[in-house]
C-alpha cells in the first residue's frame, strides 16, 4: 500500500482506479454512500498531519489532490459527493462529512479486521486441535499397523509352528508305521521264533519220551499192597468196537438229554409267556371292544378304522386258534395282528388322552355352565317362595284389619278388653314381685344398719370406758388436763366439717349417681352384700358416728371419692346408704 | 460263633473229606485224618517226605499225598490203614498229581508237561495221555465224573481231547480254533465246554461234548482279554473276567452277552450298599486288664474293626499297576456264584481290598465291601447264601444279603488268616494261616 502514497505515483491511479471504483463500487453499500461530505474533513487529517514530511498536498497541488482524492473516494465509493474547490480552500462540510464517513468505514473495517483476527485465531486454534487430534490419530494408526505387523508376525509363526507340527505328525506318523511295521515283523518273527521254539521242545519232549520208553525207568513203579476194586463194583472191561460205540451212544444221550431239558424248559418258558400274550391280547380286546362300539356311534367316517380293527380281531380269533398249532406259521399273523393291535392301542389311548384333555377343558367351562343355571333356578324359586310368603302376610294381614274394622260384637270386645287387663295385671303383678323383692332387700338392709349402729353404740360405750379408765389412770398419774381437753376438740370441728363435705360430694356426683340407681336397681341385693365397704367408712360417711379421728379427715374423703369414680358397684353402694339414709 | 482249638498244619494243606465227616491235615511228613466233630485223630500216615499237595478221593476212602520233589506219590486208604500205594515217577520228575472222579486213577502230570500218567488202582495199569498243555487250566472234569476235557498242544496247535473216564477212551479229539489256549471248563450240566485263548486276545469259545462249536465271543480286540471265567451253578450264565475290569456275563441260549458289571473307581449307583471296615484302636482301661484277657490276649494290642454303610457317591481304593510288567495286577481276578446263582462274588486286581458283590436276579451291583487291607480269599457257604472273606488279619468277615459282620479270631497269640473254605454243610468255616488252622462253627438257626 505504501506504494500508492508515493507521488511518484500520483497520476497513474487514476485510471487505475477506476476499476478499483467499479469493484468497490459494487461492494460497497449504498448507506456508506450517503456520508460523502465528511471524507474532506477526514482528507485532511493526513494533510496536517502529513505536512510535515509528506508532500502530497501542497499549496500548488491542491487541486489535483482533491481530483485525486475525488477518484479514491469514487473508488472507495463514496463518489456521490465529491470535493469542490472553493476558491480558496475546501469547502470544510462535504470534507468533514466525507472524513465522517471515512472513519465511519475505518472503525468498520477495524471492526472487520478484529472479528477476522477472532475468527483467525479460533482457526487458528482449530487447526491446531485438528493437527493434534492428527497426530493423534496417526499415533493410532501407526499402533494399530504395529499391531497389525505384530499380528501377522504372530499368525507366521503360528503357521511356521503348525507347518513344524505337521511335519511332526507326518514323521510319527511315519514313525508309527515304521513301529507297527517293526512290531508286525516281530510278531512274525516272534511267532516264527516260537513255533520253532516249541517245535524244538516237541522234539526234545519226544526225544525224551523215547529215552525214557527205551531205557525202561526201573523207578517209573507202582506199589500197591493190594488191588481195589472199581468204585462201581463192576470189573474192568476191554476196550472194543462194542465199547466204543457204547460211549458214543452215551454222550450222544448226555447231549440227548440235556438238548431235551433245555427244550423242555424252553415250552415252559414259551407255554407261560403264551399265556401272558393269550392274557394281553384278550385284555386288549376287551380293552377296545367297547370303545369301537362308542366309535360306531360318534364317528361314522372312521369307516376304515372299523374294518381294520374288526379284521384284527379275527385275525386275533385265527391267531388263537394258530397258536395251538404249529409257531411256524402262526408266528407271522401273530406278530402281525399284535404289531396292529398294539398301533390301534396306542392311536386310541393317544385319542383317549386328548379326549380326556378335552373333556376336562369341557367340564370346567359346563361345571361353570351348570352351577351357573342351577343358582338361578335356585334363585327363581326363593323370588317365588319370598313371593308367596308376602302374599300369604298380606292376606293375613287384611284379614286382621277387616276383623278390626269390621264392627265387632259385644263379646268379641269384652274378649279383647279381658285380654288386654289381663295382660296389664300381669304386667303389675311382675312389677309388684320386683318391689316386694326390693322391699325385702332394703328391709334387710336396714337391719344390718340398724344392727351394725347397735353394735357401734355398744363399741363407743367400750370405748368411752375405756377412754374414761385411761383418763382416770391419767389423772392418777399427775398429769395435765390439756392433754384430755385435746381430742376434745377436733372431734366436734370434724362433725362439721364432715356434715358439709361428703353431702356436697354427692350433690357434686349426681349424673354419675343417677345413672347408677337405674343401674343397680336389681343388682343391689347381690352386689351389696359381697362389696360392702368397712363399717366405719360407712358410718362414718352416714354421719352415724362423729368422726373421731381428724387427721384421717380428708384421707377417708378422698378414699370415698376415689370409690365413687371407681365402678359402679360401690357408687351404688353409696347410693342406696343415700337412699336408705334420707328416710332414717 | 465259636471257635475251635488251634491245630498245626503245613502249606496250608488241609483238606476235609467229600462226604464231610474226616479232616485232613499235613505237618511236615505226617498225614491225620481227624473227625470233623470231636478233632480227634483217627489216622496218623507217615509219608516218605515233607507232602506237598493232599487229596481226597471223591468217595471219600482214599487220600493222595503228593511230593513232587521226589517224585513220589502215597496213597493211603482210610478203611484199610495197612493198605498203602506208593507211585514213583522215576526221573522225569513230577508237578501236578491228582485224582481221577472214580477215585480209582490217579493222574499224574511229569515235568515240561511231558505227558501225563494214568495210574489205575485197579489194575496196576498205566497209560500216558502226551501233549498236555501247559496252561492256566489245562485239565477238566465234568461234575458227573464221566468226562475229562483235555489241552493239548501239538505242531503248534491247540487241540482238546475228550476222554471217557471210565476207561479213559478217547472220545473225541477236535482243534480249537485258540492261538493259545488257556483254559478250560465245563459247564455244570457237563454239556457245554468254555475255552478260552491267552490274556493277549479276547476269544471264548464253546465246544459241545461231541466237539462241535456252538458258539464264540470275543467283547474287544487289541487289549488284555479274559483273566478269569466262571459257570453259574445252573449252567445258565456263564460269566467272563477281563483285564479291562469288567465282567461279561453270557446267556446258555444264544451265548450272547446280556450284561456287563464295570468296576468303576466311583460308586454312584443308588440302590448298592458300600460297606466300609472301619479300625478303631480298643483302648484299655485299667479295670479290663484281666488275666483273662491277658491270656486270651487277643484283644490287648489289637485293634476293632466294624463295617460302616458309606454315603454315594464313594471313591474305592484304587492303585495302579505297571502296566508295562507282564500279568499287571489289574482286572477281574476271582469271581465266585453263590450256591443259589443268586450272588455273585467278583475282585478287580486292581482295587484289592474291595470285594464286589452283584445280584443276578436284578443284575446289578448289590454291595461293595471295602476292606482295610487286600482280600486275599472268599468264598460262598455252600448252602446259603453267605460270603466268607479274609484279608490276612486276624479276622474273618462274613457278608449276607442283611449285612456285614467281622469277626476276630479268638485264639492265643495271632492268628492271622491267609485263606478259608467251607465245610460241605455250610456249618463251620476252616481258617487257615499260615501254620495253623482253626474250624469256626456257625449257629446253626444264624439270623442271617
Amino acid at each position: 500500500m505504501g506504494d500508492w502514497w508515493s507521488p511518484a505515483m500520483m497520476p497513474d491511479p487514476a485510471h487505475d482506479t477506476k476499476d478499483l471504483s467499479s469493484i468497490s463500487g459494487i461492494s460497497m453499500s449504498p448507506s456508506r454512500q450517503n456520508s460523502h461530505p465528511s471524507l474532506h474533513s477526514t482528507m485532511t487529517l493526513p494533510k496536517t498531519s502529513y505536512s510535515v514530511l509528506s508532500a502530497f498536498c501542497t499549496e500548488d497541488n491542491v487541486s489535483q489532490c482533491i481530483v485525486y482524492i475525488n477518484q479514491e473516494l469514487c473508488s472507495l465509493g463514496l463518489s456521490g459527493v465529491g470535493l469542490e474547490c472553493v476558491s480558496d480552500g475546501l469547502s470544510s462540510v462535504p470534507v468533514l462529512n466525507l472524513l465522517y464517513e471515512l472513519l465511519q468505514l475505518q472503525k468498520r473495517s477495524q471492526r472487520g479486521l478484529q472479528e477476522l483476527e477472532n475468527q483467525q485465531l479460533k482457526n487458528n486454534s482449530d487447526l491446531e486441535h485438528l493437527q493434534h487430534s492428527n497426530s493423534r490419530l496417526k499415533d493410532q494408526l501407526e499402533h494399530t499397523r504395529r499391531e497389525n505387523s505384530g499380528l501377522h508376525e504372530g499368525e507366521r509363526r503360528l503357521q511356521l509352528k503348525i507347518k513344524t507340527l505337521q511335519n511332526c505328525l507326518k514323521s510319527e506318523k511315519d514313525e508309527v508305521q515304521k513301529l507297527q511295521s517293526i512290531i508286525s515283523s516281530r510278531a512274525t518273527q516272534y511267532n516264527h521264533d516260537t513255533k520253532r521254539k516249541e517245535r524244538e521242545c516237541t522234539k526234545l519232549k519226544e526225544r525224551l519220551n523215547q529215552l525214557l520208553m527205551d531205557n525202561r525207568d526201573k523207578k517209573l513203579t507202582i506199589e500197591v499192597s493190594n488191588y481195589v476194586g472199581r468204585s462201581d463194583g463192576k470189573r474192568g472191561l476191554w476196550k472194543t468196537g462194542k465199547m466204543e460205540a457204547r460211549h458214543e451212544g452215551e454222550m450222544y444221550k448226555a447231549l440227548l438229554s440235556d438238548y431235551e431239558s433245555r427244550q423242555r424248559s424252553l415250552m415252559l418258558e414259551n407255554s407261560e409267556l403264551k399265556k401272558v400274550l393269550q392274557h394281553m391280547k384278550k385284555d386288549m380286546i376287551s380293552i377296545l371292544s367297547p370303545k369301537k362300539t362308542c366309535l360306531k356311534t360318534e364317528q361314522t367316517d372312521d369307516s376304515l378304522e372299523q374294518v381294520g380293527s374288526e379284521g384284527e380281531e379275527e385275525a386275533a380269533e385265527s391267531s388263537r386258534e394258530m397258536l395251538e398249532q404249529s409257531c411256524e406259521q402262526a408266528r407271522e399273523q401273530l406278530t402281525n395282528s399284535i404289531r396292529l393291535q398294539w398301533r390301534k392301542l396306542k392311536s386310541h389311548m393317544e385319542r383317549l388322552d386328548s379326549q380326556a384333555s378335552l373333556v376336562a377343558c369341557q367340564e370346567r367351562e359346563g361345571e361353570d355352565q351348570i352351577s351357573r343355571r342351577e343358582h338361578e333356578d335356585e334363585i327363581q324359586i326363593m323370588r317365588l317362595e319370598v313371593q308367596q310368603c308376602k302374599d300369604f302376610i298380606h292376606m293375613q294381614q287384611q284379614l286382621l284389619q277387616q276383623q278390626l274394622n269390621s264392627p265387632c260384637d259385644d263379646e268379641t270386645a269384652a274378649l279383647l278388653n279381658d285380654c288386654y287387663t289381663l295382660e296389664e295385671k300381669e304386667r303389675l303383678k311382675e312389677e309388684w314381685r320386683l318391689f316386694n323383692e326390693q322391699k325385702k332387700n332394703f328391709e334387710k338392709e336396714r337391719k344390718n344398719f340398724t344392727e351394725a349402729a347397735i353394735r357401734l353404740g355398744h363399741e363407743r360405750k367400750a370405748f368411752e370406758d375405756d377412754h374414761a379408765a385411761w383418763l382416770k389412770t391419767q389423772f392418777l398419774n399427775m398429769t395435765p388436763f390439756v392433754d384430755r381437753k385435746r381430742p376434745a376438740l377436733p372431734e366436734s370441728e370434724c362433725a362439721s366439717s364432715a356434715s358439709t363435705e361428703p353431702e356436697a360430694k354427692i350433690q357434686s356426683t349426681p349424673p354419675l349417681l343417677t345413672k347408677s340407681q337405674s343401674h343397680t336397681a336389681f343388682s343391689t341385693p347381690k352386689a351389696a352384700p359381697v362389696k360392702m365397704p368397712s363399717t366405719a367408712d360407712l358410718y362414718r360417711s352416714l354421719r352415724l358416728i362423729p368422726d373421731s379421728r381428724g387427721h384421717s379427715r380428708r384421707q377417708s374423703g378422698e378414699t370415698v371419692r376415689s370409690r365413687l369414680r371407681n365402678g359402679s358397684v360401690d357408687c351404688s353402694v353409696f347410693s342406696l346408704v343415700r337412699d336408705e339414709n334420707s328416710p332414717i | 460263633m465259636n471257635f475251635s482249638e488251634v491245630l498245626k498244619q503245613s502249606n496250608q494243606l488241609c483238606k476235609v473229606s467229600p462226604d464231610g465227616k474226616y479232616m485232613a491235615t499235613c505237618v511236615q511228613y505226617r498225614l491225620m485224618v481227624r473227625d470233623i466233630n470231636t478233632l480227634q485223630i483217627v489216622h496218623l500216615y507217615s509219608c516218605m517226605d515233607q507232602v506237598m499237595h493232599v487229596e481226597w478221593s471223591a468217595d471219600s476212602l482214599f487220600i493222595l499225598c503228593a511230593m513232587y520233589k521226589r517224585g513220589l506219590v502215597q496213597v493211603w486208604s482210610l478203611e484199610q490203614p495197612d493198605w498203602h500205594c506208593k507211585i514213583d515217577e522215576g526221573s522225569i520228575g513230577l508237578v501236578s498229581s491228582r485224582w481221577s472222579p472214580d477215585g480209582r486213577h490217579i493222574l499224574n502230570t511229569t515235568e515240561f508237561h511231558l505227558r501225563i500218567t494214568v495210574w489205575s488202582l485197579c489194575t496196576k495199569s498205566v497209560s500216558y495221555i502226551k501233549y498236555p498243555k501247559a496252561c492256566q487250566k489245562g485239565m477238566d472234569f465234568t461234575s458227573d465224573g464221566r468226562y475229562m476235557a483235555l489241552a493239548e498242544r501239538r505242531e503248534c496247535k491247540d487241540y482238546i481231547s475228550v476222554f471217557v473216564c471210565d476207561d479213559w477212551h478217547l472220545l473225541r479229539h477236535f482243534e480249537s480254533e485258540t492261538q493259545d489256549l488257556a483254559g478250560l471248563e465245563w459247564s455244570p450240566n457237563g454239556c457245554v465246554l468254555a475255552v478260552w485263548d491267552s490274556c493277549l486276545e479276547y476269544k471264548m469259545l464253546l465246544y459241545s461234548l461231541d466237539g462241535r462249536l456252538l458258539s464264540s465271543y470275543s467283547a474287544y480286540e487289541w487289549s488284555l482279554g479274559i483273566k478269569c471265567v466262571t459257570w453259574s451253578p445252573s449252567s445258565q450264565f456263564l460269566v467272563i473276567g477281563s483285564y479291562d475290569e469288567k465282567v461279561r456275563i453270557l446267556n446258555h441260549i444264544t451265548w450272547k452277552k446280556i450284561k456287563e458289571f464295570e468296576h468303576p473307581g466311583t460308586i454312584s449307583i443308588s440302590k448298592a450298599v458300600v460297606f466300609k471296615e472301619v479300625e478303631k484302636s480298643v483302648v484299655v482301661g485299667r479295670d479290663d486288664l484281666s488275666i483273662h484277657q491277658l491270656t486270651v490276649g487277643n484283644s490287648l494290642f489289637s485293634t476293632q474293626s466294624k463295617y460302616e454303610i458309606i454315603e454315594l457317591p464313594t471313591q474305592v481304593p484304587v492303585i495302579k499297576p505297571d502296566l508295562d510288567r507282564a500279568n499287571p495286577k489289574i482286572g477281574i481276578s476271582a469271581m465266585a456264584f453263590s450256591a443259589d446263582n443268586r450272588y455273585l462274588a467278583t475282585k478287580n486286581d486292581n482295587m484289592p481290598q474291595s470285594l464286589w458283590v452283584w445280584d443276578m436276579q436284578r443284575l446289578c451291583l448289590l454291595a461293595v465291601l471295602e476292606q482295610t487291607a487286600p482280600v486275599r480269599c472268599f468264598n460262598w457257604d455252600p448252602c446259603r447264601p453267605r460270603l466268607a472273606l479274609c484279608t490276612g488279619n486276624t479276622r474273618v468277615y462274613l457278608w449276607s444279603p442283611a449285612g456285614c459282620v467281622s469277626v476276630n479270631v479268638p485264639v492265643e497269640g495271632s492268628f492271622q488268616v491267609q485263606s478259608l473254605f467251607w465245610h460241605c454243610s455250610g456249618n463251620s468255616l476252616i481258617l487257615l494261616s499260615k501254620e495253623q488252622l482253626c474250624l469256626c462253627y456257625m449257629d446253626s438257626d444264624d439270623k442271617k
